[in-house]
């Protein structure tokens, strides 16, 4: 299988500062174990994707890193995840503040029942109280970063749910980005959408990439290795191997990896 | 078709198994066609016999004139301004406890005991016979007060309304995704702006609906009235005290053996329905422009 993977990432890959800090992590929807003991740092600045076949944690583990879990009584978590040394799972942790500056984009698009600038200026008047210019200027500057500006700006005032499956998502990620998180969960953000769709958020991806960590759930290999540059191949709720994206879909060290990425499994 | 695909077709329709499934078919359809006629006869000739004998009556005095002494002439005007007053009351009542009850049962209450109880109790409360909830607004206010008056029929009729809000806003919020309320909750919003700006926002159509089925629900009842509001021969705006309306009206005056009476009680019948009639194509048509 031929994966274009540009060697030069390995070396932006190994330079990277820690952003999230995931230790001894183990996860429980009620009496069943989703996670098992991982343990994992997630560098600033950079892609990094997580894959495995369905049911294999990858969600419930990107769905910790925002605590969308406490959601659910019944679900919860153990160990430690530091994001800016501080531990998210801390019981007394501000969530409204964690998921201010830890945004997320879902597998369905999601807009409000509210108009496309509505959408956007929602969740940026959570943190700021802008004016009607400047709120103006953040939406254009959310919209042109998710490129959705040149179809959108004709009608702001439209409800989000007038736009395509494909301009949907591209909303939800400018809205992600308008309220200016340091992290970006992508929960498999390509996988309701056509391949024109997809190619334009994975070019997002990896534009976005100089600005904010991004963490994506993917089940597309071929997608991993085009925008991560960190892999973690995940089976069973463990960790099985975390590597330079790079050196994973060439040379992976597990066994199990080399028969997911080949195809012979999963 | 070809010989072979004709044949095998031929040998379908003469199969004994499908033939008796084709028999079954017709045997159901027709039964269930029969009670439908059945049910649907009734309706029709209730409606007929309401028009005809309602219409009759008909005329703008209705609106005008009051209700009159036996004998002479009158209209319904100060019932169906009663009417209005005390079921817009009762609708304002209990729009927010009844909206508010739902988004605690879908969003904050869930599965918890005091939700499932809420649950309970609002099942029993939908299906209270009306007269009983008439007799406790009786001993609740007018036995306190004293006297009937216009608040202790609004009272009652929100009662009745309540958990018919209750019911349709929670089946309303029940049907947003959880995704939509995830997708706010990721932004860091509180609790209370993703269900006013998100989930409640997203369902407004069949919420309004639900309350245009209130208002309808509660416009036709009687028993609560006749202890509660009673009646009044005169034009009153006082909520405070006794309170014209159109189903005491029309129970007493069809229980008279006065002629004009009665015609005035089938007339204000025709009113009511064709009210009824009205919010529910209202609630069918913003029920489905707003849930496009």
């Amino acid at each position: 299988m031929a994966f274009q993977v540009s060697l030069g990432d390995t070396a932006v890959a190994e330079r990277a500062a820690t952003k999230l800090k995931i230790n001894n992590l183990n996860f429980f929807y009620g009496t069943f174990q989703g996670l098992r003991n991982i343990s994992l740092e997630i560098p600033e600045k950079q892609v990094t994707a997580f894959i495995g076949p369905s049911g294999c944690g990858k969600s419930t583990l990107l769905r910790v890193l925002n605590r969308m879990y406490s959601l659910y009584p019944g679900q919860r978590a153990e160990g430690e995840v530091l994001f800016n040394g501080q531990n998210v799972l801390d019981s007394k942790y501000d969530l409204n503040a964690l998921r201010g500056q830890v945004g997320m984009v879902f597998q369905k698009p999601t807009p409000f029942p509210m108009s496309i600038y509505d959408n956007i200026a929602f969740g940026v008047k959570l943190y700021e109280k802008l004016s009607r210019s400047d709120m103006d200027e953040r939406v254009e500057w959310a919209l042109k970063k998710a490129s959705l500006w040149t179809e959108a700006k004709d009608k702001l005032n439209q409800s989000g749910l007038s736009l395509s499956g494909g301009q949907q998502q591209r909303l939800c990620i400018a809205r992600g980005i308008a309220v200016k998180p340091e992290v970006l969960l992508l929960d498999e953000p390509t996988s309701a959408l056509d391949p024109i769709s997809t190619a334009r958020i994975e070019e997002l991806v990896s534009e976005l990439r100089t600005d904010y960590t991004i963490v994506m759930v993917t089940h597309n290999m071929q997608q991993a290795a085009r925008v991560s540059q960190h892999t973690a191949y995940m089976y069973l709720g463990e960790l099985v191997e975390f590597t330079p994206t790079a050196q994973i879909f060439v040379k992976p060290k597990d066994k199990r990896t080399e028969d997911y990425i080949t195809g012979r499994f999963g | 078709m070809s010989d072979v695909a004709k044949a095998v077709s031929n040998d379908r329709a003469n199969n004994p198994i499908y033939r008796r499934r084709v028999w079954v078919n017709r045997f159901n359809m027709t039964m269930s066609m029969a009670t439908m006629a059945f049910g649907m006869v009734f309706l029709i000739w209730i409606l007929i016999t309401l028009f005809s004998k309602g219409f009759a009556a008909f005329g703008p005095q209705l609106f005008t004139q009051m209700t009159p002494p036996p004998g002479s002439d009158g209209g319904l005007a100060n019932a169906i301004f009663g009417s209005a007053l005390m079921v817009g009351a009762s609708v304002l009542i209990a729009t927010p406890v009844g909206i508010m009850a739902g988004i605690y049962l879908v969003e904050v209450g869930r599965d918890n005991w005091v939700a499932k109880i809420t649950r309970f109790v609002n099942d029993i409360l939908l299906s209270a016979p009306s007269i009983v909830i008439g007799l406790f607004v009786y001993s609740l206010i007018v036995f306190q007060v004293r006297h009937y008056s216009g608040w202790a029929g609004a009272v009652a009729l929100a009662i009745i309304a309540v958990p018919v809000v209750v019911r349709t806003t929670e089946n309303m919020l029940m049907l947003v995704p959880n995704s939509l309320r995830e997708a706010a909750v990721a932004l860091g919003a509180p609790m209370w702006k993703v269900v006013l700006m998100v989930t409640l926002k997203a369902v407004r159509g069949g919420v309004i609906t639900g309350i245009l089925l209130a208002l309808a629900r509660v416009s036709g009842e009687t028993a609560p009235l006749l202890f509660t509001s009673l009646n009044n021969q005169f034009w009153s705006t006082d909520m405070n005290a006794p309170m014209a309306n159109l189903p005491v009206v029309i129970f007493q005056f069809a229980m008279s053996p006065y002629e004009d009476w009665q015609r005035l009680a089938w007339a204000g019948a025709l009113l009511i329905t064709l009210t009824v009639l009205l919010l529910n194509i209202l609630a069918r048509t913003v029920f489905r422009q707003k849930t496009q």
